[in-house]
């Protein structure tokens, strides 16, 4: 009994501590910190369809050569 | 099955960009919520070092069989890596100016990083002011084969033996002695691969448009 009331005591601190660091938890409670992911996978998304079209033209050229051979 | 990597390539990044904002991350004074560039930051340097092995690989099998093709997979690797590197140094400066409080700190791994980064800026100076081909081919392989070999030293070994600010190094732990746990790894891991496997598609775009910039040469000249 008293080893795992000094053992709660010990713990209290650290878990105090634990929610002392700031984080971001108020835009993730809001649901907020989706807009930011969604703009970031807007942009990736937006890049790699981009250097998708780029490999997919660089193909035609490939080939374009190739026949002319 | 070619573009095989590809597919994997803008899964994995797809996972990690959801799962490095969303997943949960040690709570920890200073770097707070920063934590999350361990996923963005440190894949640069892992990519770089990839891209710019891989260049080495083609140097070393340039000299011992030249050809026209290799000398262009190793010029196009060290530019992609090269690419890599810059994004590396910007987006440590950015994490660097909120959790050491400002972006230079003359720190040994930023110190040693910039260094690394003007001995590969070398390389490209050296290849422009060549004008034979074989000959530029040739002493640039023999210099990519030194500026890998500087590199290593300047980003890996010598932060570790003075005191740097930088984790990992200087008798700092790095992240993942106590922070980097298995729930980080799990997005970090990936991460590494993810942009690696980026890094090589965006070379092979650079080195099919070399290859028929010179097909195309050679079929004005016939």
């Amino acid at each position: 009994m008293c080893s795992i009331l000094m053992a709660l005591l010990f713990s209290l601190p650290a878990m105090a501590q634990s929610q002392e660091v700031e984080m971001a938890d108020t835009m993730r409670s809001n649901g907020k910190i989706y807009v930011v992911v969604a703009i970031v996978l807007v942009i990736f998304l937006g890049m790699i369809g981009y250097l998708i079209l780029t490999d997919r033209k660089i193909s035609r050229i490939e080939k374009k050569l190739s026949e002319k051979k | 099955m070619k573009n095989g990597y590809k597919v994997v390539s803008i899964i994995i990044l797809l996972y990690t960009l959801l799962a490095g904002f969303l997943m949960d991350v040690p709570r920890l004074n200073i770097v707070n919520e920063t934590i999350r560039s361990l996923y963005f930051h440190v894949p640069m340097w892992f990519g770089m070092i990839a891209l710019f092995g891989v260049s080495l690989y083609y140097s070393i099998s340039y000299l011992r069989k030249p050809s026209f093709e290799t000398d262009v997979k190793a010029f196009e690797f060290v530019h992609v890596g090269m690419l890599f590197n810059i994004l590396g140094m910007v987006t440590g400066m950015i994490w660097a100016n909120y959790t050491w409080g400002s972006p230079w700190h003359w720190d040994p791994k930023q110190n040693g990083a910039a260094i690394s980064f003007l001995v590969y800026v070398a390389y490209f100076v050296l290849r422009s002011s060549i004008e034979n081909n074989d000959q530029k081919a040739r002493i640039s392989a023999v210099y990519n084969i030194f500026a890998f070999a500087a590199m290593i030293p300047l980003i890996f070994i010598i932060p570790r033996m003075t005191s740097s600010m930088h984790p990992g190094n200087g008798g700092n732990p790095g992240f993942n002695t106590y922070d980097l746990d298995s729930r980080m790894r799990l997005v970090f891991y990936p991460a590494i691969l993810g942009w690696i496997l980026l890094g090589i598609w965006i070379a092979s775009l650079r080195i099919r448009i070399s290859l028929l910039n010179e097909k195309q040469a050679a079929l004005e000249d016939e």
